[in-house]
């Protein structure tokens, strides 16, 4: 809201244009006559909430907006305003308490803010004036000035490259402190600039700000004098965004463009949507009951009140006369007054400490995660990443995993295999040692030791060679020229830099790399690109060079990419490599019938194919496509539809030369953890872009189907077959599918999907992306009953297949899994940009620090390093939270249940008059000290089962499954366990108090004295009753349990120790000395705990003879799924 | 070396406790732990239970209605009901010996001194003899913080004005002769109260009455605070034990406070048995609000008063303990068996 209003502010004017222009340092141009100067922020970053002055309202205000602190102001204020029973500070305290904490903590951070801001905007720039070098500060670059960044500096606002210190126009930065990504990217100069930037006179019109890192577009005019205007088109190569560094160049001088809040950097501060967890709505539902308990409960006592005062002689005896004030007052009024006063006594059921020690335990809980040493990857040397702590209980109730394949499944570490030319299969081994490094192995259709024509085997190594984006890294100590940016598969890339003998590779995809390193041993190696000329070395040791004069890149959705070069004859020639389904349409069909078996072969071995294809182009044919790839280059809008066309105009009418076929190795584990998920009642969906059979043998090797495993495929080879409509052959094939897989099994058993003990017929799903969209957007209205069907399928198989998938189908799949009946929890995992949209969708959104750079890393919830992480991520982590979480929720009620209830019954015994039984300090205390840190240590501590016990069992995960600890039936039982335990304490020391004389002196016990009694007997009871719970007793679960009693002891004495001043009435003088001298008390105190905790123990030990086999080893675990779900409840 | 640097900077810290892996002792309620224990539990609190069930036994109590709603034949206090300054007797007859020291209660029902407003009803400044605080006492004393002509009330509130003011002798009647038995009022209130919670004011010229100079009494007294027990300066004032254990307030409506102990002289022993009067100056009015009025002669165990609760709970729990243990025992045994089987 604030960075809307200021965006408003900054740049109110211009929000109506689309674009908008600049001057280069501040110089009018030749067509604008009067130049008026447009108004553009300041480059002051704020990221500061607050100020000096706002903090106090502004703070506070946002505070009271959460509703728990509203409700707990408004109980307040109650206490202030009307007559009752406790004071203003019972409850003021602790919401004073919890304000301030939160206001601090909040003030702290913003204080951070505040001199990091101060940091960024005093930070010295120079901007040139006049030719002339003028230092000044950060904060007073404008729009438009022309600002000179040493080496090591970072860059004070987004600027536009005009001049660089290196020779060949490019600059190297660093963007570390934006992406996380450390590698070197060049950027480029504006080309055809001049060299005087004095006299330069140009104006650059680009788009308005938007947050995208890695998009941009503008076009820059420059204007001669006595020439016509140039026009040259900029893109992210040209711009420099603030907060990336200059490096290994010396210096730069560049025009701001986007300052300020304006800058792609502040733009990105805008925080996530946040995701809330389910446990949330669990505690919002409890929180609903306990609303009623309350009301429900200051009711009763008002009409019984009124109706006990309606009775003769009760309502004013002569010993407790009312005042004048209290007599005149509107007996209504009186009513309502009378109910907030009950309202106000009993809201301690609702404890403001909840919230907070919620947020402590995630807040803190989440570190675990990031001190893992398990899940530390020394490869990256990174650890996990945890970006939401709220989600963490989550993580223990997953049912639904969405797996990308490519980078996920497997590690996206490609390795050259096989290629296929002209039909002929070649395939590399190390073991041979044939001169040119070819070792022909049996073809397909019997042609042994057959090649195919040198020729042809020569244009497919070249192709090789040239149509790629890799750049090569010099083995140069510190002068690394990484060259990447041209091109990018899926937004910003980690570079892969394998280790080689003399020169590593350097691309944004992996793939590329394999093929040039194949290419290479074959004989063929990429020497580099230096000012658009491609170098390759063939096998005879002879360089040949190529002009590059084009590169259409590569996008998910063509699937492809091309490059055109021209030779040293003055060739031009056009290379494309790219999926065989985006290649085949635009080849001659008899060529595609020699390679099509080779390809299918190597997609069901798991390889990933693609098919190289070529094109000679005639000068005339050039130059049209030349025109046209300018044309589109400098539009301003749909620039990147209006490139697609163009590209896919050119690329027509090749011919296929071969096919490759790279390895993707599995993950390390992968199919460890897929059957673990598995085993933990997870369903895994595999969504890839992926041609089927590839992603299906990934499957298979996962052990995501397995050989008994019957497919159940629905793709569009399988609608074809029928030669009848689609929609028609669809419906048919989903009634039989659902006919067997969801009428003819066998009813599962609730929460059991997949079990070990019966023989059951295991299905898998396959479907294909363009099969999906037919099923979600039906053509015929009728048809929605597809989904429904498709979704029952699925939800029987036990794994399901989605290839052919364009990102948003990722998350349209996880949005439709999600709202469907049950709504389950869904977790999606992926490493790319491509998986981003599924991950934010996903209610656990996590991301892989892998090779395809970090975006899925940053919009994640949790970030780790390898796909077998996931296993101890949700099997140990997940489910212990979970199980803490849910037990801090639980216990949280239930204390205060019984800490409230004999409050409630003494309201009987003292005439409705609202009389506390225990003292103010007793009642704000109980939740802030005496029963909030033992219950804080569990939720931190507890492993009800250890951790090597959840990881090799994990059958467990599915005790937890679907809220199982905070569904209704366990609210209720510690619901009656509190009622229970309330009952007894107030009922059994109202029966000791039938005689108050308690002490062998004779003298008596009063109303103080019963209140501390059974205010013991609570803390104890609820202390005891964790340390029932307490499975894991660390020295700190000891320390703290043990330390709050003895606090609580400490604290009595204290506190009945001293007449305190500043009280108006000493009411616990002594109480609880007293209380300890009387023997009868001592009794009654061990009588009452052990009786309340008796049921507890039963319960415990009778669950006992049934679940030893929780410790026991997996071979007795066959027979757990039916007696673990009847006791498991309670846990 | 670089690099190992950064790998120590990222790799987590291998400790017990970031790794989750703190040495825990994880206690198991097995049978083997559980059965004994509860067969020890319960033997224990049986063990206390018939020592609780036998002491209290063995409290003898007698106890005398003197409300005077139904017309009794051993008393006669009915005749005071609506009267004031009337003066009533308890007859009884002791037939066992009240064994020493003997406790002399009065007790109320439906008397709600534990009422919200009552309570509060009371200035703890004043009655710590601060004097700053005579002038004008606190708040929640009203209705009963100054008069009708405005005078501050010391000590003020409900709770004060209405102290319990029936006034009771004991008569041994020995012979025809009616003898008093003596009756000692010290240490009838909490130590702490007497000695450091209640002070009277700084005497002004050697004279309580004159600290209390520009204060009235209240409303419902006969005489003033300083005049409480004029005989014994100790027990006057504030620190009159009669008001001290008046102003302890009872935690139900249904209470008894202690009056007098009997321990001197002959009585050193008890009461012994005879015919007994107990004669009463009957000013407390409760039938009103429908309460009751009766007193106690009661001696006590080191358990305090006679009160059966205690003792026959411990007897039900430690049986429960007992039972719980041999059913659990089945149950184990059971289970076991069947484990063993399959």
């Amino acid at each position: 809201m604030l960075r809307r209003g200021l965006n408003r502010l900054c740049g109110g004017d211009e929000k109506r244009v689309d674009s908008r222009t600049i001057y280069v340092g501040h110089r009018p141009c030749p067509p604008t006559e009067a130049f008026i100067p447009p108004k553009f922020c300041d480059n002051r970053i704020v990221s500061s909430k607050y100020t000096v002055w706002n903090f106090l309202p502004k703070n506070l205000f946002e505070q009271f907006r959460r509703i728990a602190n509203f409700y707990f102001l408004i109980i307040f204020l109650v206490q202030v305003i009307v007559d009752t029973p406790t004071s203003p500070v019972t409850s003021g305290l602790p919401l004073f308490f919890v304000i301030t904490v939160t206001a601090i903590k909040q003030g702290y951070e913003d204080w951070l803010r505040h001199k990091a801001d101060k940091e960024v905007n005093k930070y010295p720039a120079i901007r040139l004036e006049k030719g002339r070098r003028a230092p000044t500060q950060s904060e007073n670059i404008k729009v438009g000035d022309v600002v000179e960044v040493v080496e090591d500096e970072t860059f004070p606002c987004d600027l536009i490259l005009l001049q660089s210190s290196r020779d060949d126009g490019t600059c190297f930065v660093t963007t570390a402190s934006l992406d996380g990504e450390s590698n070197h990217k060049t950027h480029y100069t504006v080309p055809d600039m001049e060299k005087d930037l004095e006299s330069l006179s140009a104006t650059i019109e680009c788009e308005q700000p938007q947050p995208d890192l890695y998009k941009f577009v503008g076009r820059m005019h420059i204007y001669r004098r006595d020439q016509e205007t140039l026009v040259r088109s900029l893109g992210p190569e040209n711009l420099l965004l603030k907060g990336a560094t200059l490096k290994n160049t010396k210096k730069i001088y560049g025009v701001a463009l986007y300052t300020g809040m304006e800058t792609k950097m502040a733009l990105n501060y805008q925080g996530k949507s946040q995701k809330r967890s389910a446990v949330e709505k669990s505690i919002n539902g409890f929180l609903l009951v306990y609303l009623s308990i309350l009301v429900s409960k200051a009711l009763v006592c008002t009409s019984l009140k009124y109706w006990w005062q309606s009775r003769d002689g009760q309502d004013e005896p002569w010993y407790n006369q009312k005042t004048q004030k209290e007599r005149d007052t509107y007996k209504f009024l009186k009513m309502f007054t009378d109910f907030l006063s009950f309202m106000v006594l009993f809201n301690f059921i609702i404890p403001v400490s909840m919230y907070v020690t919620v947020e402590m335990q995630k807040f803190l809980g989440s570190f675990f995660i990031t001190w893992d040493k398990d899940f530390f990857d020394p490869e990256i040397e990174e650890g996990a990443l945890v970006n939401t702590s709220d989600l963490n209980e989550e993580l223990g109730q997953v049912e639904y995993v969405f797996t990308d394949k490519t980078g996920t499944l497997t590690q996206n570490n490609m390795e050259f295999i096989e290629c296929c030319i002209d039909g002929f299969q070649y395939k590399n081994r190390d073991s041979c040692s044939e001169l040119d490094g070819f070792c022909v192995t049996d073809g397909p259709i019997s042609k042994l030791q057959e090649k195919a024509g040198r020729e042809k085997e020569e244009l497919f190594l070249r192709a090789l060679c040239l149509c790629h984006t890799v750049q090569v890294k010099e083995a140069g100590p510190d002068e690394l020229t990484e060259l990447d940016l041209v091109d990018q598969v899926d937004g910003l890339d980690r570079p892969l830099a394998q280790p080689q003998e003399e020169r590593g590779f350097i691309a944004s995809s992996p793939d590329e790399v394999a093929l040039v390193k194949g290419a290479m041993k074959y004989g063929f190696t990429f020497l580099g690109l230096e000012s658009k000329t491609m170098k390759i070395k063939n096998r005879q040791n002879d360089i040949e060079s190529y002009d590059l004069l084009h590169v259409l890149n590569f996008d998910p959705v063509r699937r492809r990419m091309s490059v055109i070069v021209r030779s040293r004859t003055g060739e031009t020639m056009l290379f494309c490599k790219g999926a065989d389904s985006s290649i085949f349409p635009r080849v001659k069909q008899e060529e595609v019938d020699r390679i099509r078996t080779h390809v299918e072969r190597n997609a069901t071995e798991g390889y990933r194919t693609l098919c190289v294809a070529y094109k000679r182009l005639s000068p005339e044919e050039f130059a049209e496509a030349e025109e046209r790839l300018q044309e589109a280059r400098l539009a301003l809008q749909d620039r990147d539809e209006k490139l697609t066309a163009v590209y896919n105009q050119v690329e027509t009418n090749m011919s296929l030369i071969g096919a490759t076929a790279v390895e993707d190795r599995l993950q390390e584990e992968a199919a460890e953890t897929m059957e673990a998920l598995q085993g933990a009642g997870m369903k895994v969906w595999v969504l890839t872009g992926d041609k089927m059979e590839t992603a299906k043998s990934t499957c298979y090797a996962c052990r995501l189907f397995q050989r008994g495993t019957e497919l159940l495929e629905l793709t569009v080879r399988t609608l074809e077959d029928g030669g009848r409509r689609r929609e028609e052959r669809l419906y048919e094939l989903l009634q039989d599918y659902h006919k067997r897989a969801v009428q003819d099994a066998p009813p599962a058993k609730p929460g059991i999907t997949r079990s070990w003990a019966t023989a059951q017929q295991e299905y898998g799903f396959i479907i294909d992306g363009a099969t999906l969209s037919l099923v979600l957007n039906p053509a015929d209205a009728n048809s929605s009953r597809y989904k429904s069907l498709f979704l029952q399928i699925c939800q029987n198989c036990c794994a399901v297949l989605c290839c052919r998938m364009a990102p948003l189908q990722k998350a349209q799949i996880v949005r439709m899994v999600k709202n469907c009946k049950g709504s389950p929890i869904t977790l999606s995992i992926g490493d790319g940009a491509n998986d981003v949209s599924m991950i934010l969708e996903a209610h656990v959104g996590i991301g892989i620090k892998g090779k395809e750079g970090r975006q899925a890393v940053r919009n994640s919830d949790y970030a780790i390093p390898k796909l077998k992480h996931l296993k101890k991520l949700l099997l140990a982590h997940g489910h212990l939270y979970y199980v803490r979480i849910a037990h801090l929720v639980q216990y949280f009620f239930y204390k205060n249940l019984c800490f409230i209830l004999p409050q409630f019954l003494y309201q009987f015994f003292c005439g409705y008059s609202q009389q506390p039984l225990y003292d103010a300090a007793y009642l704000t205390m109980y939740n802030i000290c005496f029963t909030s840190m033992p219950i804080l240590a569990y939720s931190l501590l507890e492993q009800h089962l250890c951790i090597e016990v959840l990881m090799d069992n994990a059958i467990l995960y599915r005790d937890i499954a679907k809220n199982a600890n905070l569904r209704w039936g366990p609210f209720l039982y510690w619901t009656i366990l509190g009622v229970f335990q309330g009952l007894m304490f107030f009922f059994g020391v109202r029966f000791l108090f039938s005689n108050p004389a308690l002490q062998d002196n004779g003298q008596v016990f009063g109303n103080w004295s019963y209140g501390t009694t059974v205010f013991t007997i609570l803390v104890f009871t609820v202390t005891l009753k964790l340390a029932l719970d307490t499975r894991h007793w660390t020295w700190i679960n000891h320390f703290v349990i043990w330390g709050s009693l003895a606090f609580y002891v400490f604290f009595s004495f204290f506190w009945g120790g001293i007449i305190w001043p500043f009280l108006r009435q000493q009411r616990l003088y002594f109480v609880f000395a007293n209380m300890l001298s009387s023997v009868s008390a001592w009794l009654t105190i061990i009588l009452l705990i052990l009786l309340s905790l008796l049921p507890d123990i039963l319960l415990m030990v009778f669950r006992k003879p049934k679940t030893h086999v929780r410790q026991l080893t997996e071979d007795t675990l066959i027979h757990r799924p039916e007696s673990c779900s009847s006791h498991t409840v309670i846990v | 070396m670089k690099k190992q640097k950064t790998e120590t900077l990222n790799r987590p810290d291998n400790t017990a406790f970031t790794q989750q892996r703190l040495p825990a002792w994880q206690p198991m309620l097995s049978a083997g732990i559980v059965i004994p224990g509860f067969l020890i539990i319960g033997l224990a609190f049986i063990g206390i239970g018939v020592a609780l069930f036998v002491t209290s036994q063995n409290i003898q109590v007698l106890e005398r209605d003197y409300t005077g709603v139904e017309q009794n034949s051993d008393n006669n206090c009915f005749q005071c009901l609506n009267r004031t300054n009337c003066v009533c007797a308890v007859q009884f007859n002791l037939t066992q010996q009240i064994e020493g020291p003997v406790f002399f209660y009065y007790g109320l029902s439906n008397y709600f001194q534990n009422h919200r407003k009552y309570g509060v009803s009371r200035d703890d400044y004043q009655l710590s003899g601060d004097t700053s605080y005579f002038t004008e006492p606190d708040e929640d004393c009203i209705p009963y913080r100054y008069d009708s002509s405005d005078r501050p009330i010391v000590p003020c509130g409900s709770k004060a004005n209405s102290l319990f003011n029936d006034t009771f002798r004991l008569y041994r009647l020995v012979g025809g002769q009616k003898k008093q038995v003596p009756f000692d009022g010290k240490g009838i209130a909490w130590w702490t109260d007497y000695n450091l919670k209640y002070r009277n004011p700084t005497l002004v010229d050697g004279s309580l009455a004159k600290a209390f100079n520009g204060t009235v009494k209240p409303v419902n007294w006969p005489k003033p605070v300083y005049e409480l027990d004029t005989s014994d300066p100790s027990n006057n004032g504030f620190l009159n034990q009669d008001f001290l254990v008046w102003m302890r307030r009872a935690a139900l409506p249904g209470f008894r406070k202690l009056y007098r102990r009997i321990s001197e002289g002959e009585y050193a022993d008890g009461l012994p048995t005879g015919n007994y009067s107990l004669e009463i100056d009957y000013n407390y009015p409760v039938h009103a609000f429908g309460g009751s009025k009766k007193v106690f002669f009661s001696n006590v165990s080191w358990m305090g008063g006679k009160n059966q609760f205690l003792g026959i709970a411990y007897l039900v729990v430690g049986s429960l303990c007992i039972f719980m243990s041999l059913v659990m025992l089945i149950v184990y045994a059971k289970y076991r068996f069947a484990d063993e089987d399959s």
